[in-house]
This record gives C-alpha cells, sequence and structure tokens, in this order.
C-alpha cells in the first residue's frame, strides 16, 4: 500500500504552474528523494503536501486519508525545514518537545520521549542547551530530533543537508540513511545535490519546471538518464543530438559506436566521461581517416585537467563538434595543450530521445 | 492581491482556488478583519468622529458649508503669520537638533566607553518628558529669575532661542535613536572593503556609510519637524503671547476666543500638512527598507584612539550635559530653592489643602496619583490596541493595509486641541454620554500612546521567520497556538517597551488633556500649567516641584525600559 500518493496535483503561482499535475507514490517505509535544480518546483511539492501551500488541482493522500481541507497541524506529517528552524527563544529540550506538547503529551512522557530522540541524533544530554550555541550539524540533528518526535507518518526533509560542510554532510547522509532504515519512516525529501540524493533515497524523482522528468532506483536514473535535461542535471556534458543507423550514430563528432538493440532514427546520444578513451599511441599514430569505423581516432586538444583523487578528468577540444569530458587514469595523463586522440565506448553510450 | 490566508500561507490565485482553498482564504480575510476591527473602532469614534464633527461645526452654519469663511480664515493676515512662524520655527529646530545631534549618533554608535549604557539612557530621557515640563526646565533656565538671569542678567524667554533648544533638547533623542541605532549596526566591513579597493578614508565614509545613513538621516529629521511643527506645551510655555504655533492658536482660538470656525480651519490646515509629512515618513521608511549589511552593535563600536577621538568624544559628552543635564538640574535645584533657603517648602506646600486664592480645589499632589492612574488606564488601552493593530499590520498587505497604517500615525500630528475639545461636544450624548466619566481621559491619552505601541511592536513582529510560525503548524500547532507559541515570546519585551512609551506620553500629555481633565482631577502636565499661569513665588516654586515629580516617574520608567530593551525594537 502506498502511504503517500499524490494524484495530477498543480500549483499555481502568479499565473505560473509551480507544479504541473505532478502524480507520485511513495510507499510506506520508503525514501523517496526528489532532485531538481531551484526553482523546479521540488520545495513547493513539500509545502503542499504539508498544506503550507494550497493546491489548485488534484488530490493528495496520506495513508489513504484525503488531505483536503486539513489543516496543516491536524496533518500529521514533519517537516524538516531547510535551515532548520528552531525556535530561538527555547532551549534544544524544549524544542524537540514542542510537537509532542502540542499532542498533549504528559510532561514526564514528552521528557523520556525527548531523552531517547537526543540519544538516538547522537546528541545526548542536550536538553538544556541553547540553540543559538549549536554548531550547523548540531542544529541539523535537533531540527531532526523535532520533526520525529510526534512520530509523522510521513518525514519531510527540505534540503536536509544543504548548508553543511562537506565532510560533514557525507557522514550525515549514511546516518541518516541508517536511521531512517532502523525506524522504518516513510520519507519525502528534496535536494540539488544529487550525491545525497543517490546516497540517501530507495528511488530518486527528478524534477523540471513543475513536472518530473524521471523516477526511478538511483541506479536506474544514473545509468539511464530519461531526457537530455536529466542527463546534463546529472552533471553529464557529453550530450549530442545525434542519428542512429544500425550500430552506429552519425554526431558532430564523427560516428560514434552504440549498443547493441539501439532503436534506429534520431535521438540525443550521451557518452560517459567513461567512454571517452585516449587511444594508446595516440602522438605518434598519424590520424586515420577511418571516420567509417565508428568514430576512432578522433583528435582533440587537451584544454585542462583536473584531479579527482584516483583519476583525472579531462576537458577536450576535438576537431569538430562541442567539447568533450573525458575520465582517464592518474598515470600518463596528458597535460593542457598536448593532442590526443580518442575512441568511444558503445558501453558507455546512451541512447536518449531526440531533444525538443 | 487577496490577502494571505493565516499563517501568511500564499492563497491560491482566484483562478485555480478549490473550494477549500477559497474557504481558507475567506477564513484567513476574516480572521484580519477581525484584528482591525477593534482598532478601527476605536479610532473611528474616539478620533474620526470628534475631529470630523468640530471640523463639521466650525465649517457649517444653518446646515451649510461655509467654505468662504474657510477661504477668509486661510488667506488672513493672522493665519499666514501664524502658519510662517510654525513652518521656520519647525525647520530651524530641525535644522539645528541635526547639527547637534549628528555627531552624538555617531560618537555612541561607533565608540565604546565607560557608561555608554547609562549615557543612552540620559540622552533619551528628555523625549518622554511632557513638554510642559520642558518648558518649565527651560524657564527655570533661560527664563526671568532664571538661573542665567540671575548669574549675568541673561534671558532667552522673549527670545525664539528658548524654544529652539527647548526643541533640540527634546528631539536630540529621536536623531541619535533612529540614525545612531542604524549606525551602531551597519558592517564596519563594508567600509573597509571600500578601503582596500583603494577609496581614502572620507571617501569610503561618503561613498558607503552616508548613502546607507541618509534615509534614516530624513526619517529622523521629518520626525522632529514632525514634533516641533505641532508643538504645542513648549510654545504655551515658553512662547508667550509673541509666539504662536498653529496648534497653540488653535487652542487660543477654542479655549479664549471661542472662534471655532477660525479653530477648525486651523486644524484641516495642520491636518493636511501633517498627512502630507507623514505620507513622506512612509515612503522614506520604505525606502529604509532596502537591504544593507547589519551586525550586531557591539561588533562596530570600538575604543577612541588617540587624542582627536578622545576629544571628539568629550566634546559630545559635554553637549549632552549643558543641553540635556544642565536643564534638568536647574529643574530640580528650583523646585528645592525655597524662600528661606533650600528645602522641601515647596513640595509641602503641594499637598496642602487648596485655600480661596489657588488654582485648585485639591491639593495639587493629588495630580500625581490622577496622572498614575490616568496614565496605566491609557497604557492598558493603547497596548491592547495597538497589538491588535500590529497583529494585523504583520502580515505582507495591499494598500487598503498601508492606508491603515498611517492612520495609525495621524494621532501623532493631529492637533492634540482639537481631538479634545471634540471629545467634550461629541462624547456628550447617550449611548456614549462619557463627559463627566473618567475614562475620557485615558482615552484621549491612549490615542496618542497607539502609534508608538504600533511602532514598537511592528518590525518585531515582522521580523518573527514567517517559517517559525510554519514549523509550529508542522509540528501541530493551530494557528492560534503557533501565534501564542511563536510570536508572543519573541515580543513580550517589544511589548513591555511599548507599554513603557505608552505610559511616559499618557503621563505626558497635554493638549488634550487640559481640556478633559475635570477642575477636581487634574493630572501632572495640567496642574504644572496652571501654577505656572498663575503669578506668585510659590505657586511658581510649586510648579517647578511637580514638574520634578513628573520628570522623576518619566525618567524612572525609561529607566527601566532600558533594562529590557532589545536591540530591534522599533523606531523611537
Amino acid at each position: 500500500m502506498s502511504s503517500l500518493t499524490l494524484r495530477s496535483v498543480t500549483v499555481r503561482l502568479g499565473g505560473r504552474a509551480v507544479l504541473d499535475s505532478v502524480d507520485l507514490d511513495v510507499a510506506e517505509r520508503e525514501t523517496v528523494c526528489v532532485l531538481g535544480p531551484s526553482g523546479s518546483g521540488k520545495s513547493t511539492l513539500l509545502r503542499a503536501v504539508a498544506g503550507l501551500q494550497e493546491i489548485g488541482a488534484g488530490e493528495i493522500t496520506l495513508g489513504g486519508r484525503d488531505l483536503a481541507g486539513v489543516p496543516v497541524h491536524r496533518r500529521g506529517v514533519g517537516l524538516m525545514f531547510q535551515d532548520h528552524q528552531l525556535f530561538p527563544q527555547r532551549d534544544v529540550g524544549r524544542n524537540v518537545a514542542f510537537g509532542l506538547r502540542m499532542r498533549g503529551d504528559g510532561r514526564a512522557e514528552a521528557e523520556r520521549r525527548v531523552a531517547e530522540l537526543l540519544a538516538m541524533v547522537g546528541l545526548p544530554d542536550a536538553q538544556r542547551r541553547a540553540v543559538g550555541s549549536l554548531s550547523g550539524g548540531e542544529q541539523q540533528r535537533v531540527a531532526l530530533a523535532r520533526a520525529l518526535a510526534p512520530s509523522p507518518a510521513l518525514l519531510m526533509l527540505d534540503e536536509p543537508l544543504g548548508q553543511l560542510d562537506r565532510s560533514l554532510r557525507e557522514r550525515l547522509v549514511v546516518e541518516l540513511r541508517q536511521l531512517f532504515d532502523e525506524l522504518g519512516t516513510t520519507v519525502l525529501a528534496v535536494t540539488h545535490d544529487q550525491g545525497e540524493a543517490f546516497a540517501l533515497a530507495d528511488r530518486v524523482l527528478v524534477m523540471r519546471d513543475g513536472r518530473i522528468a524521471q523516477s526511478g532506483t538511483p541506479p536506474e536514473v544514473w545509468q539511464r538518464p530519461a531526457s537530455a535535461f536529466v542527463a546534463r542535471f546529472l552533471g553529464f556534458d557529453n550530450v549530442v543530438p545525434a542519428t542512429v543507423t544500425g550500430r552506429a550514430a552519425t554526431t558532430p563528432w564523427g560516428t560514434l559506436p552504440v549498443p547493441d538493440g539501439t532503436p534506429p532514427g534520431p535521438a540525443t546520444l550521451l557518452v560517459r566521461p567513461a567512454g571517452v578513451r585516449l587511444d594508446a599511441d595516440d602522438v605518434a599514430r598519424p590520424a586515420p581517416d577511418d571516420a567509417a569505423e565508428g568514430g576512432r581516432g578522433l583528435r582533440c586538444q587537451v584544454l585542462a585537467r583536473t584531479f579527482r583523487g584516483d583519476h583525472v578528468v579531462l576537458a577536450l577540444r576535438p576537431e569538430r563538434g562541442p567539447d568533450l569530458e573525458a575520465t582517464v587514469p592518474l598515470r600518463g595523463a596528458p597535460s593542457p595543450g598536448e593532442k590526443v586522440t580518442v575512441s568511444f565506448d558503445a558501453a558507455e553510450t546512451v541512447r536518449l530521445p531526440p531533444e525538443d | 492581491m487577496a490577502s494571505p490566508p493565516p499563517g501568511g500561507r500564499p492563497g491560491a490565485g482566484p483562478d485555480g482556488a478549490r473550494p477549500s482553498g477559497r474557504s481558507a482564504a475567506r477564513r484567513a480575510l476574516a480572521v484580519r478583519l477581525g484584528l482591525m476591527a477593534v482598532p478601527v473602532a476605536f479610532f473611528a469614534l474616539f478620533f474620526g468622529y470628534p475631529v470630523a464633527t468640530i471640523v463639521g461645526r466650525g465649517l457649517r452654519e444653518d446646515g451649510r458649508w461655509q467654505f468662504g469663511r474657510a477661504a477668509e480664515v486661510l488667506t488672513s493676515p493672522d493665519t499666514l503669520d501664524v502658519l510662517w512662524f510654525t513652518v521656520w520655527q519647525a525647520a530651524a529646530s530641525t535644522a539645528l537638533t541635526l547639527l547637534v545631534a549628528l555627531p552624538g549618533a555617531y560618537a555612541l554608535a561607533r565608540f565604546d566607553f565607560p557608561g555608554k549604557r547609562l549615557l543612552r539612557a540620559v540622552v533619551t530621557v528628555p523625549f518622554v518628558l511632557p513638554t510642559v515640563v520642558v518648558g518649565s526646565a527651560f524657564l527655570a533656565l533661560v527664563g526671568r529669575g532664571g538661573v542665567l538671569d540671575e548669574a549675568w542678567g541673561l534671558r532667552l524667554d522673549t527670545s525664539v532661542w528658548a524654544i529652539l533648544l527647548a526643541h533640540v533638547f527634546f528631539n536630540y533623542a529621536v536623531v541619535v535613536r533612529t540614525v545612531g541605532g542604524l549606525w551602531g549596526q551597519l558592517d564596519p566591513r563594508q567600509e573597509e572593503a571600500a578601503r582596500v579597493l583603494g577609496a581614502g578614508r572620507f571617501t569610503a565614509w561618503r561613498r558607503i556609510t552616508l548613502p546607507a545613513l541618509v534615509p534614516a538621516v530624513a526619517a529622523a529629521a521629518l520626525m522632529v519637524f514632525l514634533f516641533t511643527f505641532t508643538s504645542f506645551g513648549v510654545i504655551q510655555v515658553l512662547g508667550g503671547a509673541r509666539y504662536a504655533t498653529l496648534e497653540v492658536e488653535i487652542y487660543r482660538q477654542t479655549a479664549q476666543f471661542l472662534d471655532l470656525p477660525t479653530a477648525a480651519v486651523l486644524s484641516l490646515l495642520q491636518l493636511a500638512a501633517v498627512a502630507a509629512m507623514l505620507a513622506v515618513h512612509a515612503w522614506t521608511v520604505r525606502r529604509r527598507e532596502s537591504a544593507l549589511r547589519l551586525v550586531a552593535a557591539e561588533h562596530a563600536a570600538r575604543r577612541p584612539r588617540g587624542v582627536g577621538q578622545w576629544a571628539f568624544l568629550w566634546s559630545q559628552l559635554l553637549v549632552v550635559a549643558v543641553l540635556l543635564v544642565l536643564p534638568l538640574a536647574v529643574l530640580v535645584e528650583r523646585s528645592l530653592s525655597a524662600p528661606g533657603g533650600y528645602g522641601l517648602a515647596f513640595y509641602r506646600a503641594l499637598a496642602e489643602q487648596a485655600d480661596a486664592s489657588s488654582a485648585f480645589v485639591v491639593p495639587p499632589l493629588e495630580a500625581v496619583g490622577n496622572s498614575l492612574a490616568y496614565a496605566a488606564v491609557a497604557t492598558l488601552i493603547a497596548v491592547a490596541v495597538g497589538t491588535l493593530a500590529a497583529a494585523a499590520l504583520t502580515r505582507r498587505a495591499g494598500p487598503l493595509v498601508r492606508g491603515f497604517d498611517a492612520l495609525l500615525m495621524l494621532p501623532l500630528g493631529v492637533s492634540a486641541v482639537t481631538v479634545g475639545f471634540g471629545f467634550l461636544i461629541t462624547l456628550d450624548k447617550p449611548p456614549l454620554d462619557l463627559r463627566s466619566s473618567w475614562i475620557l481621559v485615558p482615552l484621549a491619552q491612549a490615542l496618542v500612546g497607539v502609534p508608538f505601541v504600533v511602532r514598537t511592536m511592528l518590525p518585531v513582529l515582522r521580523a518573527v521567520d514567517e517559517r517559525l510560525r510554519e514549523a509550529a503548524a508542522v509540528l501541530g500547532a493551530s494557528p492560534w497556538r503557533a501565534w501564542r507559541e511563536v510570536d508572543l515570546p519573541m515580543v513580550s519585551r517589544a511589548g513591555l517597551i511599548a507599554a513603557g512609551f505608552a505610559f511616559a506620553v499618557s503621563l505626558g500629555e497635554f493638549g488634550a488633556t487640559v481640556f478633559i481633565a475635570r477642575p477636581d482631577s487634574p493630572t501632572l502636565p495640567v496642574a504644572v500649567a496652571r501654577l505656572l499661569g498663575r503669578a506668585g513665588e510659590y505657586n511658581y516654586g510649586m510648579a517647578m516641584a511637580l514638574s520634578t515629580i513628573l520628570m522623576l516617574v518619566c525618567a524612572g520608567v525609561l529607566l527601566l525600559l532600558e533594562r529590557v530593551r532589545v536591540n530591534r525594537s522599533g523606531e523611537f
């Protein structure tokens, strides 16, 4: 049974559809991450579910209950705000206890639960601390404890780790994931950071202009982006228009090999950086003019190289077509200014629908 | 644009609103109208109605409007004289106040020195002092038989200088608070960034700091102009027969010559001038809301360095001592210098039962109790009405509500005399026969207190992050509960400050109270004015003694406020 469902939910603000007929299902105990650039409507999605944003059309149900007309405070959802929104005049304990008090829990019961939650998020005995004295990571934990305290049917996170520094973010993603698994909470999170989304989610939704551009498990989305937009949003730059005929495709870079069974016709082609191979003896060998043989031997100049720990990303300027990105091993990576010849690997090439 | 629903959710547009959305928007509108109902009714009944009635009565005769009469009054040389004096003394007072107070604002904003908190409080005391007390203090300093008169035979009470100095004394705090408050919070790193980019010290100030300050200076200047334009108590005490502002002239025409038509025309003239000023003020306030980088004031202030800075600081302290402290010290000295040497003779006289020759039917000291009781009730009314108004104004709003905002400021500038006299002639028949009720005085005083309450509460309420309310709602708090749990704790300190200001202002209210206070229960300012209006050393001494008491009460209230003052607490 699906815990949260949205059916053609539409929100218009100032004449623009911020959410455009969005359908969404989040199963019980599932963690779904909505990913999209800013302005794609992902925060509005959370606000609509929370009831902070009136919807123009459509239906939202939570645990089978239609939420139409249910005010915010009776929806039973938890929302962790982007910048936490801890109540500044209350200490940590009273922030976490807020939802319990609203529910009418007794003092002793609330205190027990607060202690339990604070221990769970790794801040035991922090009840008396002022929220102003907390670091960013600690505030994030308190906000999480506060959202979890009333045991919401659905926990929503708005850019949960947005303002934290990188190392803290990476650690907290893992902790959050473990926590949600333990608690069995249904989670709907939004973020613009694909690393965060892929690490956190069972399922990822990519949004564009108020519509859902793709939905799938992190590997699905990563390996088979549904459109050029999704591919570019995920950071892939080698995206070109192409015409597929048989096992080859005509592109601005020349003719490239494509995997077996690629449907023929106009398309967009994505070549992952790992699929751009430097020919071993490219400098010595004169450029062969066998473009018919799957685009082998496209000559390029190295524009820049960036170290990424165990590999190097090269920015290449080919003799024809748009710039290319290639990942190569650390050892023997060419320097900027050098000339190289590249070929393309069909296994790292993905056919996308043609761009409109 | 439709008003946002409660909790400030932007409402769905009319095009896409579902039934539930529309009903939520309707509920929101109902909530806001409900919040506004009490303030609107209050202002309509106790401000609009009396003022309109008195103006109407002045301009109508035999059931017809007498506009010819109005034009006559407006173009008469007497009116033009009064108008000219009102405008130029206000302009001169404003210029003088800026000249004296801007360096002080700088010193208080940028320097850190021992006793700074105390100095801030001292500087603010004059602003909450009743105008009558300010008048008395300057009379004691520069008037006949005053300190300067005794020492050097120097008298200024026949010149306009006494009025101008009293206005500077009174409004020094407005400039220091409004400009200095912002100056102290401007991020010094902005100037440093300009210096690093190659600007000289003065260029950096001129290019970065000055533009940031201009709107605040303009707003402060406008407030000072407004206060001095409508000056009543100070001129009444110091102006003698020669000088009259519009407000004083309205009082004379109403109370002495019983010439209502002239008073009505002058009231309208003042109303128009004040409305124009408030419109300009609203505009500068909007300009001031432009994004500035602000930091906590403590980070911007530092110890003075070098002889020049210390000398500057000391010069400002000297200005404060001579201009603000000396008149009050003289006031206290006069109240103590009884015929047979220093003593409490005047204070004792205050408590004595009045005889036939006295201006009072009760011992003047009873005015203290009256004043405190009236001011307390007035404060309750002002805080209740002002808080409701501020709550209604918190949420982003259309032109209707902005108009309401401006309406709330009007009592600051509309002739208090007109209001007081209007009370007398309108609230005297059923169902609102309040003429013999004590509540009349607090009602009039609350009218002046409400703008202060709104100005103090509104910035704080607006500063409460909407998403905090949303966070509370998501955690299960109903809109009312969210307001109680989130807004109330944050604004309670501001509320306390607002109450303090309303109390001080009510204590000092003179123009309206002088009409409606019953002879057997005068307030402190009314009693002081009555004593000053009578000849005799004892009456003068008693006036000084009563003024001293009033000053101590007001200063006491203010010092209490300083203890609870928060950084963002309005403009005054």
